[in-house]
């Protein structure tokens, strides 16, 4: 039997940063597929306030929220740190993860919207990878970890594989490289680390649900 | 060398409530710097250039800001009394993702109510929902935190001065729901003076709630 179990959902990219966790950190785990359009009765048993993935099962025990999660795993298995120690550091770490946890949601806000949503939408990418550029990567750093990824590489992943992505669906450009040329050196980089390149939803897979989910939102705009 | 501690403050903002209840219960001396939301001072412009947002606590020059992330700051360095955080790893994981769950619904809500516009009667429902919530996951215990306030405690506590706001802008009693959560609030301004000294009264919440709508043409 699995001590460490992980429910969670292939487009769901808050659910890679538990994979990536427990993958740095060699802890073998369960992955059960949830469908979220169909939600389990152990989904709904392990977080009922939220009904959402990622769920971790340790000892049969939940834990929910990504974060939370993270740092769950960073305390029981302090193998390659995800956070940094000194108090200051750490909060500095705590600060850029709520900053990014609390723009995922721009990835459903550009393709579930069009005309001048949209464009709002647009507008606060920009504006997002303009503080990740000016402020978040200034030090000439590698990853935000330093020269390994930590908790903050991942909470900023939806910028280095979602987006693309989206921009397609959508069809629009909003990530110009040579306009953020630090951000772009960051996700080279953070995706050339074999445990990320390794666990990424398929891009093909990725695209052709996001485009689904779009033209079903359209669609029923005009009903 | 001592400690220079400061706190960028605005007084009815419950964020900043939660740091000085967490300085309180450490006994760390600090001073505290009242801010004009409407007229941002340059310090907290340099301090917080994101979100430009109180409270932000500057210790020896180092700012630290987002409220729970700062309580986190001074539990971790001043961890010679009153923890805010369990020590069990697993407990510390529920008490977070309890402060997380407060961070995403009580302000937001409670802002909808207050501000009275048409959307009014749905957050009543849902701040009515999310208190029940809190209040069975609360339970039978005196405190979230156990024997002793913890993270979670503090996280919430300060809301509860701006519950006679939400009352009177909604007509509609919050105890009459959830008269277990408001005898909790009523314990921990009680029992801990670091949670009365740091809590307006709230007819001064209320006060300033008014002056607010005023100046949003709300009335």
């Amino acid at each position: 039997m699995a001590v460490v179990k992980l429910i969670g959902a292939w487009p769901s990219a808050y659910c890679y940063r538990v994979i990536w966790a427990l993958k740095l950190k060699g802890i073998p785990y369960e992955y059960i597929e949830e469908d979220l359009s169909n939600k389990s009765h152990l989904l709904l048993q392990y977080n009922p306030i939220h009904k959402k993935v990622p769920v971790l099962l340790h000892d049969g025990k939940p834990i929910c929220e990504s974060t939370v999660i993270l740092r769950y795993i960073d305390e029981i298995w302090p193998q390659n740190p995800l956070l940094p120690a000194d108090p200051y550091e750490r909060a500095v770490a705590l600060f850029w993860i709520k900053f990014a946890d609390d723009k995922v949601f721009l990835l459903s806000k550009l393709y579930q919207t069009d005309g001048e949503e949209q464009q709002a939408a647009v507008k606060e990418w920009l504006e997002m990878l303009e503080v990740m550029e000016e402020h978040a990567l200034i030090g000439g750093k590698k990853f935000f970890g330093g020269d390994e990824i930590n908790m903050v590489d991942m909470a900023f992943s939806f910028v280095a594989h979602w987006l693309g992505i989206l921009e397609d669906v959508v069809g629009l450009e909003i990530f110009e490289p040579h306009k953020f040329p630090r951000v772009s050196s960051w996700i080279q980089n953070f995706k050339s680390i074999p445990i990320i390149k390794e666990n990424l939803p398929d891009v093909d897979k990725m695209y052709a649900f996001s485009k689904h989910g779009r033209e079903m939102m359209l669609a029923s705009k005009s009903n | 060398m001592e400690d220079e501690v400061v706190l960028l403050d605005f007084w009815p903002s419950s964020f900043a409530m939660r740091v000085k209840i967490a300085l309180g219960e450490k006994g760390i001396k600090y001073k505290c710097k009242q801010e004009d939301l409407f007229n941002k001072s340059p310090l907290l412009l340099e301090m917080n250039p994101i979100h430009k947002k109180i409270p932000v606590l500057i210790h020896n020059g180092k700012p630290i800001s987002e409220s729970l992330i700062i309580l986190q700051y001074i539990d971790q360095v001043w961890n010679h009394k009153s923890p805010l955080l369990p020590s069990c790893p697993y407990q510390r994981s529920q008490a977070l993702f309890w402060a997380d769950y407060i961070d995403k619904k009580i302000y937001g809500i409670g802002r909808r109510v207050w501000m009275g516009k048409e959307d009014q009667e749905e957050a009543k429902e849902e701040l009515m929902q999310c208190l029940k919530t809190l209040e069975r996951e609360l339970g039978d215990k005196l405190y979230f935190g156990g024997q002793n306030i913890g993270v979670v405690d503090v996280a919430l506590v300060p809301f509860t001065t701006w519950f006679y706001s939400y009352e009177t802008c909604g007509n509609f009693s919050i105890e009459a729901g959830c008269p277990k959560l408001v005898a909790w609030a009523k314990r921990c301004k009680e029992n801990y003076r670091s949670v009365s000294e740091a809590l307006p009264h709230p007819l001064q919440i209320y006060e300033y709630v008014m002056e607010l709508k005023k100046r949003l043409g709300l009335v």
